[in-house]
């Protein structure tokens, strides 16, 4: 079973009208010592139906959040998805389509992600934003990069060590042979003190990467903080949540130069971690050193509006070792699923969801201090994530990892250890809650972390 | 019936007050954000969105996609991008929650399944690759390139044996040369002779110990396989260097040759083209990359590792380059690959391989007659023509013939490149198109040559749009609407 279409004869015509004596000439450039004279040691075939049902083990293999009550985040949620983005970006003339490189035969596509564009922009209060990155984290090291040459600063960059680890990870991967050293500030207090933040910038930083929230779930103080690497010349890179933008001020309203972002909350699957969605936005001036693609509106030779990609001068297509980014194939679907998502929430649809998610992660932290267990740590505001510190008679029996492990049994995903992530956070969890929790499974969860503590 | 719905911007159809989606109130007692958060971080309003009914969303994005060409409609034998139909059934696996609803950070102990999926598809890969060690983490072919450079990088660093430059056809795809310079090395570019194929002369005269890779596509982007490929590596290999097989012409080759027994180091996959993940108008993509044992120190963490308690995620790599993804890769797109993979099987592959060649070799005969096409006539899995003729004698470009062929409901092949050949035709039938489509679209694509340049200077005339004014749109850039 291969999808091919032609029949024995069909094959046999073809090859005659080639002139060739068999398909096997049809391979005689690839010298006889090269060739592999045997099949595959790979499984298959199988009929659809035999994949459908092997398949549906191996995913029956996996614990879903529909079976398990999700209070892990992270930098992936389990908010709710409309049935409405899953029907539209569905639609054959949408996701079997390539890149829209000849705009007359891509329209749909080419609106659709100048919407997108708008959207993000609407979102952040920026005034460009890209049709997509890869993903949160490799925007990061985009964004990093970006920095370096609108600033012409190749000296270091600055990070808070509150920025996702995986963000940090993807910078310092990327930076491993370039110029620029990366220092990140040390954040015991869970968010990164203004003060620390102006010691450590100078005049050949390039940008400050911040998070807000940060990994713990806290808020940072992002106009200061933009103020500091203002003062010096640096670029305030802002990473932010999408859906606490319902509430939260707009990265553009407190001086971000860059904004990055993990769209997955935006109508995206968790699906084990992609595909996800890099969310990118700038100041105008930044323009032409923006990586990715862009949808430029223009006209038709009739005068008639429309969509093209633009600006590919900066791309690797046309400026190859000069380009802005080597990326090519983006999250193009997943950037349509954001702005379905987005046209469907409108700015009440954000608002509610945004503080749907602050009043249940609230309800839920409280409810877990009140059982004497938990501190939260630190105790700063946050929106939907937060994180607790065991209390020492619970500490003193389980790890956050052992309690993770016992509240699946529960039936929960109880929280992340933050140990794994952040230095003296030994005792500590990452706890989330989405809009899609409810009362009642929020007050078992306190049952049942309680009986598991207490054991 | 005019199929050409309105579809003014989703801002230019917002009314105030509509509404789609609602969330509702929480269950929960509410308490006042201003108590919550400290003011200045509150915003007064939320951001400006569009306000629509959700009718008015349905309909608006099902009108944008009939403005699109696709596979699913028409033929798209856009070369270099392998457009083979995407079988529906992979859509309908994707959903299963235990695939879709999966949450990366969850414990190993509830994610076994997809585990042993990816462990299962580090294995496959491995094997088609004949290279032992892969990451799936990369999201697309030039992460893929970028992390295979990154780990020669590492690995050079490792032997304290410094090398600054990394070598590329002057035939290869622009990441090539992008993601080069993005890892620190220097691009340097080598030669292609008349018949498309490297200049062993022009390589040997660049390579010496300061080479860290040697970068190239084979069969390459002229759709020929470069059968001094074993003397090319031999030549690399001897100066210290490593060689790297920019994986996007895969679909050529699937169980006729490998990688690893022709000499390639390292070599990233495209499982959107090769393994039919769809291309989403733009991505996702997956571009996992596989490389010899001595590379599999460097490459990122984690790896899926099976053990004696089954399959785990492995982060103690000590010399690893580190993350290029915030989770484990495009995985979604890598489960359609292994769905695929097991679907078709060796022999099956083998077939995708064989077909996609036969297809390509009979389109270039039924072209050949008719237009330039100046590496052979014979390619592999596609072929470059040229419309250099065409122009000098009729004034019709490469270009004129895309928007032509749209006129008549096929999408163009891919123009303009690759750059060695002037007026570039590039096209990539694939497999799973059937005989006939291909006669009706050489018969279509002869009548376009015959029409007048007028006429296709003037094309396409029967879609929504005419050739939209690119030189405005990268002038002054409108890239959002504004009120
Ligand atoms: C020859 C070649 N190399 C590399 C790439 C880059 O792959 P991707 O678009 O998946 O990043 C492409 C894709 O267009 C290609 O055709």
């Amino acid at each position: 079973m291969s999808y091919v279409a032609n029949t024995a004869s069909e094959q046999k015509a073809m090859l005659e009208t080639i002139g060739a004596a068999s398909v096997e000439a049809l391979f005689s450039p690839i010298p006889e010592s090269l060739r592999l004279r045997r099949d595959l040691a790979i499984p298959g075939p199988f009929a659809e139906q035999d994949l459908t049902r092997v398949m549906g083990r191996i995913a029956s293999n996996n614990r879903s959040v529909d079976d398990l009550v999700c209070f892990l985040g992270g930098g992936a949620y389990d908010h709710f998805i409309p049935a409405a983005v899953d029907t539209l970006s569905m639609r054959s003339e949408f996701y079997t389509a390539y890149t829209p490189y000849q705009a007359e035969a891509s329209q749909g596509s080419l609106q659709a992600f100048y919407e997108f564009q708008t959207l993000i922009c609407q979102l952040t209060g920026m005034d460009v934003a890209n049709a997509s990155l890869y993903d949160g984290a490799s925007a990061a090291a985009e964004a990093v990069l970006m920095a370096m040459s609108v600033t012409g600063r190749q000296g270091k960059i600055v990070v808070a060590e509150t920025l996702h680890p995986h963000a940090r990870q993807a910078i310092s991967t990327v930076l491993a042979n370039l110029g620029p050293r990366i220092e990140t500030v040390p954040c015991p207090g869970g968010f990164l003190n203004p003060t620390e933040a102006n010691l450590a910038l100078d005049d050949t930083t390039a940008c400050l990467v911040v998070q807000n929230p940060n990994v713990l779930g806290g808020l940072e103080e992002m106009a200061e903080l933009a103020q500091k690497a203002h003062a010096k010349g640096v670029l305030l890179v802002a990473s932010v949540d999408p859906i606490s933008l319902g509430i939260l001020k707009k990265p553009g309203d407190y001086g971000a130069d860059i904004v990055i972002a993990e769209g997955q909350g935006l109508g995206n699957p968790l699906a084990y971690g992609g595909p996800y969605l890099g969310l990118m936005a700038c100041r105008e001036e930044f323009v032409r050193k923006i990586p990715g693609r862009l949808i430029g509106q223009t006209v038709d030779r009739n005068g008639k509006k429309c969509f093209v990609l633009t600006l590919q001068t900066r791309e690797q297509h046309i400026r190859r070792e000069k380009a802005t980014s080597n990326i090519c194939t983006n999250q193009g679907l997943y950037a349509l699923r954001a702005a379905i998502h987005l046209a469907l929430l409108g700015p009440q649809g954000l608002k509610e969801t945004a503080i749907s998610c602050t009043q249940k992660a609230h309800y839920l932290a409280n409810k877990l201090l009140a059982s004497g267990l938990v501190q939260l740590e630190p105790d700063r505001a946050f929106f939907k994530e937060f994180t607790v510190k065991l209390e020492a008679s619970v500490a003193c029996k389980w790890t956050p990892r052992e309690i993770v492990d016992r509240m699946l049994k529960e039936g929960y995903l109880a929280g992340y250890p933050t140990g794994n992530w952040l230095v003296g956070k030994g005792d500590c969890l990452t706890i989330a809650v989405t809009e899609k929790r409810t009362k009642g499974e929020m007050d078992q969860f306190v049952e049942a972390f309680a009986r598991v503590a207490n054991h | 019936m005019d199929k050409n719905q309105s579809t003014g911007l989703l801002f230019e159809i917002s009314r105030p007050g509509r509404r789609a989606h609602r969330v509702g109130a929480p269950d929960v007692p509410e308490i006042p954000l201003e108590t919550l958060f400290p003011g200045e971080v509150l915003a007064e309003t939320p951001p400006a969105l569009p306000e629509l009914a959700e009718l008015d969303v349905v309909r608006h994005f099902t009108n944008l996609s009939s403005k699109n060409m696709a596979i699913d409609c028409n033929f798209y034998p856009l070369g270099s991008c392998t457009m083979k139909y995407n079988p529906k059934r992979h859509e309908r696996i994707v959903a299963l929650p235990g695939f879709g609803a999966i949450h990366p950070l969850a414990p190993d102990s509830v994610s076994q399944g997809i585990l042993e999926l990816v462990y299962g598809m580090q294995k496959i890969l491995a094997e088609i690759a004949g290279l032992p060690a892969v990451s799936i983490q990369p999201a697309a072919g030039a992460q893929g390139e970028l992390t295979a450079l990154l780990v020669a990088a590492a690995y050079f660093r490792h032997k304290k044996d410094y090398r600054t430059r990394v070598l590329i056809p002057d035939s290869a795809h622009g990441t090539n040369p992008a993601s080069a310079a993005l890892a620190g090395f220097e691009a340097v570019t080598v030669k292609s002779r008349a018949d498309g194929l490297v200049d062993f002369e022009d390589l040997k005269s660049k390579v010496d110990n300061r080479t860290a890779v040697f970068m190239i596509t084979n069969p390459n982007t002229l759709g020929l396989f470069d059968g001094q490929i074993a003397e090319i590596t031999k030549l690399i290999h001897d100066a210290g260097g490593l060689v790297y097989l920019d994986g996007a012409n895969m679909n050529a080759i699937l169980g006729i040759t490998r990688p690893g027994d022709f000499g390639a180091d390292m070599m990233h996959y495209n499982v959107h083209k090769t393994f039919t993940g769809p291309h989403g108008a733009g991505g996702p993509g997956s571009g996992p990359i596989a490389v010899r044992d001595f590379l599999e120190p460097f490459l990122p963490s984690p790896v899926v590792v099976k053990t004696n308690n089954g399959y785990a995620l492995d982060f103690d790599r000590s010399l690893s380059i580190g993350r290029v993804h915030g989770f484990q890769g495009n995985i979604g797109v890598l489960v359609r690959g292994y769905a695929y993979i097991l679907t078709l099987g060796p022999k099956g592959l083998r077939e995708v391989s064989e077909q996609a060649v036969l297809n390509a070799n009979y389109l270039l005969a039924l072209l050949k007659d008719a237009i330039e096409v100046p590496k052979g006539d014979r390619c592999m899995h596609e072929f470059v023509a040229s419309a250099r003729l065409l122009r000098r004698e009729k004034r019709i470009s490469a270009m004129d013939i895309c928007k032509g062929l749209l006129d008549h409901g096929y999408h163009p092949p891919t123009v303009y490149f690759p750059l060695v050949v002037p007026e570039a035709l590039m096209m990539e039938p694939t497999e799973t198109e059937s005989k006939e489509t291909l006669e009706e679209y050489a018969k279509v694509f002869k009548a376009i040559l015959a029409e007048s340049a007028e006429t296709l200077h003037h094309a396409p005339h029967t879609l929504g749009i005419s050739r939209p004014d690119e030189v405005a749109a990268a002038k002054t850039p409108v890239l959002r609407w504004k009120n």
